[in-house]
C-alpha cells in the first residue's frame, strides 16, 4: 500500500481524522511529541559537477517544525531554489551535494531518513507524499496536456492514497474545496490553459496538499500573481499548514510577503546564510548589512522606505555598499568621480531647451482610446492626461490592458481608435507615420531586459540605432551621445563595448533605459520595467528614474502592477481595470482616499512591511 | 472543434492536390514525343496516328484534355498506357500494393525503433551512448540509400554470406509477399534510411521537454520515471516528431524508387522509372499523382496527431 517497502514498520497503519496516511509511533510522531523539528538540514554544501567545480551553496543549516513557516529570502542566484530542491533530495542537472545532510522525520516511517542519500525508489515514494513542492510558475509546471483533476489524482494514485478509487476521487474533491476551487467533474476535466494564473497556482497547491504532506516547499508561489490573488493564495497556504500541521519552507524575494506569512526568516546571499531569526527581529532590526540592504529596497505603500534615495543611502554607507550591488562590476561604474558628473551636465543642456518649449498645458493627452482584438475589447475608452515633468503610475493587473495602452501611446500598436495628442498635436497611430520629431519625443522601455537588447550587438551599436534613424549626427557625435546616455544611467561610457550577455539584469535594464534616453525624449513610457528584477535592483532603477526626471524634466508613464511603488516614483496614479480607468488622481488622493472599489481592494490586499 | 480543424486541413489538402494535378499534367504535356507514334512504332501511318489521336483525345485543346484526365482520375480511370496499351489502373494495381507493403513494413519497424532510440539518447544526454547514437545516426543519414543497399547485398547476399536473395523474383501470378525472404533486404535499407532522422528529431524534442517545468514537477510529485517519460514528456515531443515521420514516410513513397531499382522490386518506383524511359506519359502522370496523394495523406495524419496531442489546439485555446 505504502511505497516505503525497505523500512520496517512498527504498529498498525492508521489515519488521522482528516484521512492522512500515518503510522503510529512514526519518526514524525516522536518529533512532534518532543516539540522538535521534523526536517533538519545540516551544513549543506552543493557544488557543480563539471570541472572547475564551483560551490553554489555552502554551510546551510535549517530546521522546520510542524505548522511553522520558515521564509528563505535572497536575490536571484543566491541559491534559494537549490536549497529548496535539496529538501526533496533533488538536484538539478550539473549540481550535486558535496557535504551535509537533509534529515526528514516522516509520518509514515519509523526511522528518520536522509533525503540526499536515499534509495531512488524510496525517495520517489516520499516526494509528493511526505515532502511536497509548490513551484514558482504554475503555467509551466502543470502539464499542459493533462486535465487538472487528473494531475491531482495522479499524486494519489502513485502514492496509493486510501483504499480504493472512490476514496481517491473523494480526496480530489476535498482538496479542491480546501484550496477554494470548484470540485465538480466539469472543473476537473478542464485543461491548465483554461484556468487563470491564480487558479493554476491553486491546482499546484492542491496537488501538494493532496497526500497530507509533513513538509511543504514553496518556491516563490505568488510571483506573477496580482495582489488580490496573492493574498488569497497566501491565506490558503497559511490555513492549510496550520490545519494539517505541515512544516513549510517558503522561498521568496518579497519581504512584504514574508511579513504576511512567515514565522521565521532566513536570509541567503551568494549561497550562504547571512542571517536567521524571527520575522519581527529580522525585518525590523536586521543585523547583517545585506539584510539591511534588502529591507531598504522594499517599496512600501506609505513611502517611508524612500527607495528613491536608495543609491544615495547606499553610498553614504548606511549599509555595506559592496554587499548591495547586483554585480561587482557595477560598483566601479557607479563610483562617483568616474566622469559621470561632468557628463551629466552636458546631457542636461539639450534637455533644458526642450523643457523651454513646453506649453503650460499637458504633455500628452489621451481621449477615448479604444483597442479591440476581434470581439475582445481590451481598452474601452481611456481618457488620461500626462502633466509635464511628472510621473504617472498606470496601475493594473495582468490582462487589464495596461501594456496595450502603453504600446498604443508609443505607436507600437497601431490598432487603436481615439485621439492621442502630444503638446496639442494629434499623433498618427503608428510610429512609422509619425514625424521624426514626435518619434524622438516619445520613447519606450520594455519589460524584459533579457529580450529587448540584441545579444549580438555591443551596447554602443544598440544605442546608436535611434540616432542613425534621424541621420543628423556624425559618427563622432553619436558616440559622444551614447557615452553620455550610459553615464546618465550610471553605467559609465566604458560599457559601450560590452554586449548584453556580460551584463546582469539590472545593468541590462539600465542599458535599455539609456537607449531610450539617447534621443532626449520628452516622454518616457516604462512598461513594467522593474518586475523582472530583484528588489534591490528595482530600488536603484527607481532611484535612477526619479533623478532622471528631475534632471531632464521628463514626463513619465510608469506601468506596473505593484501599487506599493506609487509613493516611490509617481505624483499621479491611474488605475486600470479591464480596459477602463476606474480611479485617477494624485498619488496622495488615490492612496488615502480611493473612490473605486477595485483600488480599495488592491490597497487592502497589498502586503506591507 | 477537432472536426473543424481537421476539415479545414482536409480542404487545404484537396486544394493542394488540385494544384499538383495541374502542374503534373502540363509539365508532362511539355515532354517531347508523340504518344501515337510511340504506340504504333514502325506501323505508323498518318491515318492510324489520326485514329489514335482521336481515340485518346490527343487532338483536343490542352484544357479539355486536362479536364478529361482529371475527370478520369476522380472516377478511377487512370487512362491507357501508351507503351503496353493496357489500362494504367490494372498496370499499377499490383505495383502499388507491393510498394505500400514495403513502405508499411519499413514504417512499422522504423518508427518505434526511432522513437525508442531517440528517447534513450535524450535520457543519456552527453554520455558515451548518446554520442555513439548521434554519430551513428549522422553517418547513416549521410550515406545514400543505394550505398547502404549495395553494402547489405554484398554482406548478406553475395560476397560474405549468401543467406538472403539479392534481387526480387516474382513469377507471374504470384505476389511479392509470397516470398518474405526477398523483402528483408529492401526493408532493412529503408529502415536504415528513415530511422536516423526520427532518432535525431525525437532526441532533440525530448531533451527540450525533459528540461521543462512540468517534467521536473512530475518527478518532484514522485511520479515513477517510466511514467514521467511516457505520460508526461513523450506526448509533448510527439507533435514535432510526427511531422518528421510524415516527411520520411512521404520520402519513402518517392525515394523507394532507388531501392526498388536496386533490388529489382516490382513496385511503383520501378514502374515510374520504366514509364519515364518509354515516354509512357499516362503512367508517369498516374504514378506522380499517387506519390503526391501519399505525401498529402501522411502530412495530414501528422497534422491530426499534432492537433490531438495539443489540448490548446483541440479546445481552441480559449480560457
Amino acid at each position: 500500500m505504502t511505497p516505503q517497502k525497505t523500512t520496517p514498520r512498527r504498529g498498525a497503519k492508521t489515519r488521522t481524522g482528516s484521512g492522512a496516511p500515518m503510522v503510529e509511533g512514526s519518526a514524525w510522531h516522536t518529533r512532534v511529541a518532543a516539540d522538535a523539528p521534523v526536517l533538519e538540514v545540516e551544513d549543506l554544501e552543493i557544488s557543480t559537477t563539471a570541472a572547475p567545480t564551483q560551490v553554489i551553496v555552502s554551510g546551510v543549516d535549517l530546521s522546520l517544525r510542524p505548522s511553522e513557516i520558515l521564509a528563505l529570502v535572497g536575490e536571484s542566484g543566491s541559491g534559494k531554489t537549490t536549497v529548496a530542491l535539496a529538501v526533496l533530495g533533488h538536484f538539478r542537472e550539473g549540481l550535486h551535494r558535496t557535504a551535509g545532510s537533509v534529515t526528514l522525520h516522516a509520518s509514515t516511517l519509523v526511522d528518520p531518513v536522509e533525503m540526499t542519500a536515499l534509495d531512488r525508489e524510496v525517495r520517489r515514494g516520499l516526494r509528493g507524499s511526505r515532502v511536497a513542492y509548490i513551484p514558482q510558475d504554475p503555467a509551466s509546471s502543470l502539464n499542459p496536456s493533462m486535465r487538472v483533476g487528473e494531475q491531482i489524482r495522479e499524486v494519489l494514485d502513485i502514492h496509493a492514497y486510501g483504499d480504493d478509487d472512490a476514496a481517491r476521487a473523494e480526496r480530489v474533491r476535498d482538496v479542491l474545496r480546501e484550496v477554494g476551487l470548484p470540485d465538480d467533474d466539469a472543473y476537473q476535466r478542464r485543461w491548465p490553459h483554461q484556468l487563470s494564473g491564480g487558479q493554476q497556482q491553486r491546482i499546484g497547491i492542491a496537488m501538494a496538499f493532496a497526500m497530507h504532506p509533513d513538509v511543504l516547499v514553496l518556491d516563490e508561489p505568488t510571483t506573477g500573481l496580482d495582489v488580490t490573488t496573492q493574498a488569497l493564495v497566501l491565506d490558503t497556504v497559511r490555513d492549510l499548514t496550520i490545519k494539517h500541521r505541515v512544516a513549510a519552507l517558503y522561498i521568496t524575494h518579497d519581504l512584504a510577503v514574508v511579513n504576511e506569512i512567515a514565522d521565521r526568516v532566513m536570509v541567503m546571499q551568494r549561497g550562504e546564510v547571512v542571517e536567521v531569526g524571527p520575522v519581527e527581529q529580522v525585518l525590523h532590526d536586521p543585523q547583517h548589512p545585506y539584510s539591511r540592504t534588502l529591507i531598504a529596497a522594499v517599496p512600501d505603500l506609505a513611502g517611508r522606505n524612500k527607495i528613491w534615495e536608495f543609491e544615495q543611502r547606499r553610498r553614504a554607507g548606511e549599509f555595506d555598499p559592496a554587499e548591495a550591488d547586483d554585480e561587482p562590476a557595477e560598483s566601479t561604474a557607479n563610483e562617483p568621480g568616474t566622469g559621470g558628473k561632468e557628463a551629466r551636465v552636458e546631457v542636461n543642456e539639450p534637455a533644458r531647451t526642450t523643457e523651454a518649449a513646453h506649453d503650460d498645458g499637458v504633455t500628452l493627452s489621451i481621449e477615448d482610446l479604444r483597442v479591440a482584438y476581434g470581439s475582445n475589447k481590451v481598452l474601452k475608452g481611456i481618457d488620461l492626461e500626462l502633466q509635464p515633468a511628472q510621473t504617472t503610475l498606470l496601475l493594473g493587473e495582468s490582462g487589464s490592458g495596461k501594456t496595450t495602452m502603453a504600446r498604443s501611446i508609443a505607436g507600437l500598436n497601431a490598432n487603436w481608435t481615439g485621439t492621442i495628442r502630444h503638446r496639442g498635436e494629434a499623433l498618427e497611430r503608428s510610429t512609422r507615420r509619425r514625424a521624426a520629431q514626435q518619434r524622438k519625443a516619445i520613447q519606450y522601455v520594455f519589460q524584459s531586459p533579457y529580450s529587448s537588447l540584441n545579444p549580438r550587438r555591443t551596447l554602443e551599436q544598440s544605442l546608436s540605432v535611434p540616432l542613425e534613424m534621424t541621420g543628423e549626427m556624425t559618427a563622432r557625435q553619436r558616440r559622444e551621445r551614447v557615452g553620455d546616455a550610459l553615464d546618465a544611467v550610471r553605467l559609465g561610457r566604458e560599457f559601450a563595448r560590452r554586449r548584453p550577455g556580460d551584463l546582469s539584469g539590472g545593468e541590462r535594464q539600465r542599458a535599455a533605459i539609456a537607449r531610450a534616453l539617447v534621443n532626449m525624449p520628452e516622454v518616457l513610457v516604462c512598461d513594467e520595467i522593474t518586475s523582472a528584477l530583484d528588489v534591490s535592483v528595482q530600488a536603484s532603477i527607481i532611484d535612477l528614474l526619479v533623478r532622471l526626471r528631475e534632471e531632464r524634466g521628463m514626463t513619465m508613464l510608469f506601468v506596473t502592477h505593484n501599487i506599493a511603488l506609487a509613493r516611490h516614483i509617481a505624483s499621479r496614479v491611474a488605475v486600470l481595470q479591464q480596459g477602463v480607468i476606474v480611479d485617477e488622481g494624485t498619488t496622495e488622493e488615490i492612496l488615502t482616499n480611493p473612490t473605486a472599489d477595485y483600488t480599495k481592494e488592491l490597497l487592502e490586499n497589498a502586503p506591507d512591511l | 472543434m477537432i472536426a473543424r480543424l481537421i476539415a479545414k486541413r482536409l480542404g487545404i489538402s484537396i486544394l493542394i492536390l488540385f494544384a499538383v494535378s495541374l502542374i503534373i499534367f502540363f509539365a508532362t504535356a511539355l515532354l517531347p514525343g508523340d504518344p501515337a507514334r510511340a504506340i504504333l512504332g514502325q506501323q505508323a501511318t498518318p491515318e492510324r496516328i489520326a485514329a489514335i489521336n482521336a481515340e485518346m483525345n490527343l487532338d483536343a485543346p490542352p484544357w479539355k484534355r486536362y479536364l478529361l484526365w482529371l475527370g478520369g482520375l476522380v472516377t478511377g480511370d487512370l487512362g491507357t498506357s501508351v507503351a503496353s496499351g493496357e489500362s494504367v489502373g490494372a498496370l499499377l494495381g499490383d505495383r502499388l500494393g507491393a510498394s505500400l507493403l514495403l513502405m508499411v513494413i519499413a514504417a512499422v519497424i522504423a518508427i518505434p525503433i526511432g522513437l525508442l532510440v531517440g528517447i534513450y539518447s535524450a535520457l543519456r544526454r552527453g554520455r558515451t551512448t548518446d554520442s555513439a547514437i548521434t554519430i551513428g545516426s549522422l553517418v547513416l543519414a549521410a550515406l545514400p540509400e543505394f550505398v547502404i543497399g549495395i553494402a547489405l547485398v554484398a554482406l548478406f547476399a553475395t560476397s560474405v554470406f549468401t543467406i538472403l536473395p539479392a534481387v526480387t523474383m516474382r513469377p507471374p501470378g504470384t505476389q511479392v509477399w509470397d516470398f518474405p525472404a526477398q523483402l528483408v533486404l529492401p526493408t532493412i535499407v529503408l529502415v536504415l534510411a528513415v530511422a536516423p532522422y526520427i532518432v535525431r528529431m525525437t532526441r532533440a524534442t525530448m531533451i527540450e521537454v525533459l528540461d521543462s517545468g512540468f517534467v521536473e514537477m512530475a518527478r518532484l510529485k514522485g511520479v515513477p520515471e517510466r511514467r514521467v517519460i511516457f505520460r508526461h514528456a513523450l506526448p509533448h515531443a510527439i507533435g514535432p516528431v510526427a511531422q518528421v515521420i510524415a516527411i520520411q514516410l512521404a520520402w519513402l513513397a518517392g525515394g523507394v524508387a532507388v531501392v526498388e531499382y536496386l533490388f529489382r522490386y516490382p513496385g511503383l518506383g520501378q514502374a515510374l522509372i520504366d514509364a519515364v524511359t518509354y515516354r509512357d506519359v499516362q503512367v508517369v502522370q498516374a504514378v506522380v499523382m499517387l506519390i503526391a496523394v501519399v505525401y498529402i495523406v501522411v502530412n495530414l495524419l501528422a497534422d491530426v496527431v499534432g492537433i490531438l496531442s495539443n489540448p490548446k489546439l483541440r479546445t481552441g485555446g480559449a480560457r
